[in-house]
């Protein structure tokens, strides 16, 4: 219990693999910044006519984001913790990737392949 | 029968080889903690799975109610969107100057990150009273239904955060930036960038594409 109420400045020393550098948060926080900025343009100044190249550029720059706060922010790398902590981000985002995807799909075909009197009408016809 | 035995052994060794290799910086590191928080992390990740699912599924049963189109403030969004993105630097600079050990740097670039965080909940909270007053209730339609779960779970989220933010505040008040409070600080570093994360899930898929309908 002593060493856990000491107070050692020293117990940070050469942390840079676990919490980062300036650096990463500062290029972490540009790149962000840029990837944050783009969608919002893309959706309020709508330069791009096409809503479906639209939706597909919102989707590819929200997983790009998503990955630079991992690598940025979460500061996970291959030798974190032995590679757990990678493995269990690998393996969660499979699970997530599964559900999402897995459920729009299915309701999609279940929506459509409905017979139309079970409909209430508002489903299928989106606006 | 005598041959499993010294497989065993050989397996526990080799696991504790590998947890040792990934402990070599830092004593605040030396703490399973870490890795059951990311663990915790991970499932909480997939309770917002569901919930992104759900939405995905309901994101287009009006029920004759209101759409995204006629809801959304995307300025409102893009604000908070800011927001939480400067809190997360915020709170980066607060784990740097921990690791440096300046207690009152830490406190102010907590202070700083608590302040973002309310300011977040604070524009969220008033954008659901916007939307209830116009008459789009949870109520309404399975959309926003799916809508205020989602969105609401994050914003819960985020008020805990700024609750344990207070808490640290305290602590590395009382007791300075001890082993303990370094190891609560860096797990409450990974909760708060992993909210930024959710929050680009919520502000793409459900904001961003919900107006494009």
């Amino acid at each position: 219990m002593s060493a856990a109420t000491d107070h050692t400045p020293d117990a940070g020393h050469g942390d840079e693999h676990g919490h980062g550098s300036k650096k990463s948060y500062l290029v972490g926080f540009a790149l962000s910044a840029v990837l944050t900025f783009i969608p919002f343009w893309l959706v309020m100044a709508r330069p791009i006519g096409s809503p479906g190249l639209v939706a597909l550029l919102i989707i590819l720059f929200a997983v790009a984001q998503i990955l630079v706060h991992t690598i940025c922010f979460l500061h996970v790398n291959t030798s974190g913790e032995g590679g757990w902590t990678l493995l269990a981000y690998v393996f969660t985002g499979v699970l997530l990737f599964i559900t999402i995807a897995g459920s729009i799909w299915i309701m999609y075909h279940l929506n459509t392949n409905m017979m139309p009197g079970m409909m209430t009408g508002e489903v299928s016809t989106t606006p | 029968m005598a041959t499993i035995a010294p497989d065993a052994s050989f397996d526990r060794d080799t696991f504790h080889l590998i947890e040792k290799e990934g402990h070599d910086h830092g004593s605040a590191h030396a703490s399973p903690v870490l890795l059951g928080f990311w663990i915790y992390l991970m499932s909480d990740a997939l309770i917002f799975a569901s919930l992104f699912a759900t939405y995905g599924v309901l994101s287009t049963s009006f029920a004759g109610g209101p759409g995204p189109r006629d809801l959304f403030d995307l300025e409102l969004v893009a604000v908070n969107t800011a927001i939480l993105l400067v809190s997360s630097i915020t709170y980066g600079f607060g784990m740097l100057a921990m690791d440096k050990g300046g207690v009152r740097a830490v406190q102010g670039w907590l202070a700083l990150t608590a302040l973002l965080g309310m300011s977040f909940v604070a524009i969220e909270l008033f954008e659901f009273g916007t939307l209830i007053a116009e008459g789009a209730t949870p109520q309404r339609s399975g959309f926003l239904s799916a809508f205020f779960t989602l969105v609401a779970t994050h914003g819960l989220h985020v008020t805990v955060g700024i609750i344990w933010i207070g808490i640290m505040l305290v602590q590395v008040g009382k007791h300075g930036l001890n082993v303990v409070n370094r190891r609560r600080l860096t797990c409450l570093s990974m909760f708060w960038h992993f909210l930024d994360v959710v929050w680009i899930g919520v502000f793409s898929f459900v904001y961003l594409l919900g107006m494009l309908r």
